[in-house]
């Protein structure tokens, strides 16, 4: 048995030492974005600070067995001992000062991190605006800017914030674009806020972190963060497309499919986000800036046959 | 479930311990009330969620409800005097008041489905809305249980019959239905004010 | 007349299913011809199956849970090879509709069925010997706890066989798992297992907690009970508290399944966020439920093998208690990301890593436990030094995801997988295993296979580092769980290794079954019997009975003046096992097919309500009942052990331990 397993052991273990040389992207950890770039630090700070405590806690446990094994007659034996005040006062402060200490982080990161927070972006460089569907099994962008959706490719300018909007037309799923940071669920008849930034150019795996159905696997969209000229010209050849979204193509659009390929769409109909979280709502929605039920317009959508 | 655990009633007794179901009965009613709790928190957060059917103030009819707490509550009483009488050992005595409790209970019950069938008939069933799903799921659950409660009080009033007295387990079973019972009561007059009262006002 | 059932519900187009069938058709009939030619149907029936003895029903609930674990350790092996293979256009060999029923039915089995019935197992078999008591509170809710748990399992398996399982993940998460979006019979599967083995462990957290309260030894107060039996008692607090929430979730998805009411669909005003809160308040105290008794576990085998009573048992019982506590106001940090505003993160995220306080304080206390002892390198504290260097690392990245802003990146990817099985494994498994090996003689009569389980416990350690670190590691690149295949070449690598632990673990398992082979081979020998009752020079009272204990476990119920009591007479002297003394008849339960009966009726409603056979499952419900009414009516449930009977079993005990004593 051992012989068998030993070759394929020491390939694997050359292999895995291969990819580590060649320098391989943890995504998580190699962040393009000042979110991400918080997150990653975040949690390396908390990992160090557990490590000070696990680390001697395992070296402990390998130690105090090995020098207290009971072939070892020389090592001192209590064999009544079992309290010490000192002892014990320092092992509850110990776990007890980690804790506080990551307990403050917590409090801080909440609320620097919140997803909900506008970030701060440099003078002079205005958000820009994403509305995010996630349909079975692909996802639906949409500009209201400029009255353009794609799906599964989202452009976003370098050094631009941007406010997405995000729900689903269908089961839950997580919008989640690894290198640039924090993920928010997508669900039906609600609207979660995010917002992300790239800092630098790239093209990043985008992937729906909630499992959603038969089609979760292939649920991926590629982000592709470009300067701000590329950008423009992305947008003129999203509205150079031939296809457009309204109330007769979006039915089919929202009907399941897999692997789904990038699509343009050169028009959108205004407020094709707000009905999708509408209809779940009895045709009605919540104005972001003054919490009240607001009544949609049902027109495009009155055709749009609700999934029952 | 009430039975299975009153069946043991002469288990696990021994020189050292007192019985140990009726303490074991009224901890399982304490998970039981775990179950409703749980079903008046759903409702609290359900209580709005018409989708665009009927609130609360357009299908409940208060006055047959008040009947309905005032049967329940009365039933209550009936089965206090049922228990004074068993401890009494007047089986009789016991047996009457038990079977004015099991009409009053099914009173109540009668009163409950047609309420139900009413609401139903009217297209205001439990597939309608969210709030009408809890509303039915958390009363539904009370009525259950009340006719839960209405079959094992049967059975205990088919078990005393022809008796002259009552030995310690069976004793054991009536407390512990007399436990169930108002204890039905005490989530009935939970349901009666947070469902109905306070979706009326 | 047969509901959804037809015959295309048989799944004999799928080779891997066909291949499953003719293997356990093959097995069971060996079963059955085996008992069937040495005629012991009677003896199984009366003496096991029908049986009220908590001892009996502890060992046929791990019975239960080696099935159940090798069955989900089936699926988790077919889940690591798939994951090796599927990559850069290579379909793997597992579609969508098959993989995704491994998953979730490989977390649905290993936690209700495996782990729940492992611990329920080792409870039993335990706790009444530990407090001095000579049976359960409720032995007929016992046994019918047993049968429950384990129809369930059937029906989960039934699954594979007829129909198809739920393809939405071990928690069902709607709207995904409403009628809507799963139409076929797989949650309902899923429903009816996890509803009816809910009542089983809830009947089993009534009777345990009832049975600690009122029916301990003279003189064992609170702060006198043995640690094991603490955490077992927090254990069955956590489940009468948690298990009613569950039964609800369930229930609500059910009807909105079965009469199409709104409580977590899309439309209708339905919340699926509220499926989320439920099931975690359900969800994240059960895993306390299920790591309490291994902390348990380890802290008896810890202090007898290192010679040395526990350190700091208040310290242990108050850190049980307060865990018990925390673990019930966690359940939000299983879904930060949905959004829910920076304060309420904060509050769930802090009162999750409070939890890391007591815990720590757990390690440290076994720390100086060993310490300025005589430990003795037993293959159950092997298990425990594995534990506690895995559990430590299992816990820092627990705590790692507690914190919302760092778990908005890692929530769902396959750093949250290796977290849980770290501590799952790590604390759960490897607790439950010691455990085994520790009790077995107590149960048995004869010890287990020392060689062959330090064996298990290496191929289980080493595979499980090789299997679950590279899984952080890809949970960092990005990668979410319940995926089928993928397209990164920089997964592959680490997806490769982790094929490699899994197969590592494979190895472990199949030691395990050695070890209980080469045990009962060699029970006999000597150096295996436990001819005195207590083989490992213990310190609390399930040892001071003999080994196996007599149906009755105590002819004299022993009284209790100090913590560790039978230490404490062993070191005064003071030889309680010494037959003699004023025996009284002892009051004991008849045993009782009643309990089985309800679990097959149960499973007859369960089956016929998933294929909507109502007929049948009218049947089942009635079954049900009239059992229940019949049970209430007889009165002939208990019996008087004669003194004489009790003086014969003891004697003999007397006799075995005179000679254990004198072979020293």
């Amino acid at each position: 048995m051992k012989k068998k397993i030993l070759p394929r052991l020491t390939k694997l273990v050359s292999l895995s030492s291969a990819v580590l040389l060649a320098g391989c992207t943890w995504d998580t950890l190699d962040p393009k974005g000042i979110v991400g770039l918080q997150e990653k630090n975040l949690i390396m700070t908390a990992l160090f600070a557990m490590l000070l405590v696990v680390v001697p806690v395992c070296i402990l446990t390998l130690l105090f067995a090995w020098q207290y094994r009971q072939s070892n007659t020389s090592a001192e034996y209590l064999p009544k001992w079992s309290h010490s005040n000192k002892i014990e006062v320092v092992i509850w402060a110990i776990p007890s000062l980690i804790i506080l200490f990551l307990a403050v982080l917590t409090y801080q990161t909440c609320h620097s991190l919140d997803p909900y927070k506008p970030l701060e972006a440099e003078a002079n460089v205005k958000p820009i605006h994403v509305d995010v569907v996630a349909l079975d099994w692909k996802w639906l962008f949409v500009y209201p800017d400029e009255g353009i959706a794609t799906v599964n490719q989202l452009a976003l300018p370098v050094n631009t914030p941007v406010d997405f909007r995000i729900t689903s037309d269908s089961v839950m799923n997580s919008f989640f674009i690894p290198q640039l940071g924090t993920m928010i669920y997508a669900m039906a008849g609600m609207q979660t806020q995010l917002h992300l930034i790239a800092n630098e150019a790239g093209d990043f795996q985008g992937e729906s972190s909630n499992f959603s159905g038969r089609g979760f696997s292939d649920m991926r969209f590629r982000a592709l963060a470009m300067p701000a000229d590329q950008y423009s010209a992305w947008i003129e050849k999203v509205k150079a497309s031939s296809e457009q979204l309204d109330s007769a193509s979006y039915p089919k659009l929202a009907a399941p499919s897999e692997a789904n390929p990038v699509e343009y769409f050169s028009h959108v109909d205004a407020g094709l986000f707000d009905e999708i979280v509408a209809k779940y709502n009895d045709g009605m929605i919540m104005d972001k800036s003054t919490g009240k039920m607001l009544h949609v317009q049902q027109s495009a959508m009155s055709d749009m046959n609700m999934k029952e | 479930m009430a039975q299975n655990i009153t069946a043991d009633a002469a288990h696990g007794h021994d020189e050292h311990h007192e019985s140990p179901v009726v303490f074991g009965f009224w901890v399982y009613l304490m998970t039981d009330c775990i179950i409703f709790g749980s079903l008046f928190a759903v409702f609290a957060v359900m209580r709005n969620q018409f989708a665009g059917g009927p609130t609360g103030h357009e299908v409940f009819e208060l006055s047959g409800v008040g009947i309905e707490t005032a049967i329940l509550l009365l039933s209550s009483i009936t089965y206090g005097f049922g228990m004074i009488a068993a401890h009494d050992n007047k089986v009789s005595t016991m047996r009457t008041w038990l079977g004015v409790t099991f009409l009053l209970g099914l009173g109540f019950l009668f009163m409950e489905i047609r309420e139900f069938s009413h609401m139903i008939a009217e297209g205001n069933g439990p597939d309608r809305s969210a709030f009408l799903s809890s509303f039915f799921t958390l009363v539904g659950t009370h009525g259950l249980h009340v006719t839960c409660g209405l079959l094992w009080m049967a059975v205990l009033l088919f078990q005393t019959a022809g008796k002259t007295e009552l030995n310690e387990r069976m004793i054991g079973k009536l407390t512990c239905l007399s436990l169930f019972w108002h204890f039905l009561d005490i989530v009935w007059i939970c349901v009666f004010t947070f469902v109905y009262l306070m979706s009326v006002i | 007349m047969l509901g959804k059932l037809t015959l295309s519900a048989i799944p004999y187009d799928v080779p891997i299913l066909v291949g499953t069938f003719i293997g356990a058709a093959i097995a069971g009939l060996a079963v059955v011809g085996l008992i069937t030619y040495y005629g012991k149907w009677g003896y199984l029936w009366r003496e096991w199956l029908t049986s009220v003895d908590h001892k009996r029903i502890g060992v046929m609930y791990i019975v239960v849970a080696l099935v159940a674990l090798f069955r989900g350790f089936a699926d988790a092996i077919m889940m690591r090879s798939q994951l090796a293979l599927a990559y850069a256009g290579n379909p793997g060999y597992l579609p969508p509709h098959h993989y995704d029923q491994i998953f979730s039915a490989h977390g649905t089995i290993m936690i209700f069925f495996m782990a729940m019935a492992f611990m329920q197992g080792l409870m039993n078999i335990v706790v009444p010997l530990q407090i001095g008591a000579r049976d359960v509170a409720f032995p007929f809710v016992n046994t019918l706890s047993f049968w429950m748990t384990t129809i369930s399992f059937l029906l989960v398996n039934v699954s594979l066989f007829i129909g198809e399982f739920s393809q939405c993940g071990w928690l069902a998460y709607p709207p995904l798992s409403e009628q809507q979006f799963s139409p076929g019979v797989g949650v309902d599967y899923y429903i009816w297992a996890v509803q009816l083995s809910g009542v089983g462990t809830l009947l089993t957290g009534v009777n345990f907690f009832t049975t600690i309260v009122k029916m301990r030894a003279p003189g064992m107060t609170y702060m006198r009970m043995p640690v094991f039996t603490w955490t077992i008692f927090c254990t069955t607090v956590l489940i009468m508290v948690a298990f009613p929430i569950l039964t609800v979730a369930i229930a609500l998805l059910g009807l909105d399944r079965y009469l199409g009411m709104h409580f977590f669909t899309n439309d209708g005003g339905g919340n699926q966020m509220l499926y989320l809160s439920l099931i975690w308040g359900w969800g994240h105290p059960e895993v306390y439920i299920l790591v309490l008794p291994a902390f348990g576990a380890f802290s008896e085998i810890t202090q007898t093998f290192s010679r040395k009573p526990l350190f700091g048992y208040k310290t242990m019982v108050y850190a049980t208690a307060s865990i018990m506590v925390l673990s019930l106001l966690v359940w939000a940090h299983h879904f930060f990301t949905m959004g829910a505003g920076p304060n309420v993160n904060t509050f769930f995220g802090i009162m999750t890593m409070v939890i890391a306080v007591p815990t720590g304080v757990k390690i440290f206390n076994w720390l100086f436990t060993m310490y300025k002892g005589r430990v003795e390198f037993h293959a159950t504290m092997y298990w425990v030094i594995g534990f506690m260097i895995t559990f430590s690392i299992g816990g820092m990245t627990g705590v790692m995801l507690a914190i919302p802003a760092a778990d908005f990146v890692l929530h769902n990817s396959l750093f949250v997988i290796a977290h849980f099985h770290n501590v799952i494994i790590g604390g759960v498994y490897f607790g439950y295993v010691a455990a085994m090996n520790f009790w077995f003689p107590k149960a048995f009569g004869f010890k287990m296979n020392e060689a062959w389980g330090k064996r298990a416990f290496w191929f289980w350690l080493v595979g499980f580092y090789f299997a679950f670190m590279p899984i952080y590691v890809v949970g960092f690149e990005g990668m979410t769980r319940r995926m089928n295949h993928y397209d990164n070449p920089e997964w592959h690598p680490w997806l490769l290794i982790s094929a490699f632990g899994a197969a590592l673990i494979a190895l472990g398992v199949v030691c395990q079954l050695t070890q209980i082979y080469v045990s009962i081979r060699d029970r006999n020998l000597a150096e295996n019997r436990d001819l005195t009752g207590d083989p490992w020079n213990a310190r609390t009272l399930e040892w001071s009975t003999s080994s196996p204990p007599p149906f009755y476990n105590f002819a004299i119920v022993p009284t209790v003046h100090e913590l560790d009591a039978f230490a404490h007479d062993k070191e005064a002297g003071i030889d309680t096992r010494k037959v003699g003394g004023d025996y009284k008849p002892i009051h004991m339960p008849k045993n009782t097919a009643c309990g089985f009966l309800i679990g097959a009726f149960s499973f007859v409603l369960g089956f016929g309500a998933i294929w909507y056979i109502w007929w049948l499952a009218a049947v089942g419900l009635i079954g049900i009942i009239a059992t229940v009414i019949a049970r209430s009516a007889d009165n002939d449930v208990d019996y008087y052990v004669p003194v004489s009977e009790i003086v014969r079993i003891e004697q003999e005990h007397s006799r075995n331990l005179m000679a254990a004593q004198a072979a020293e």
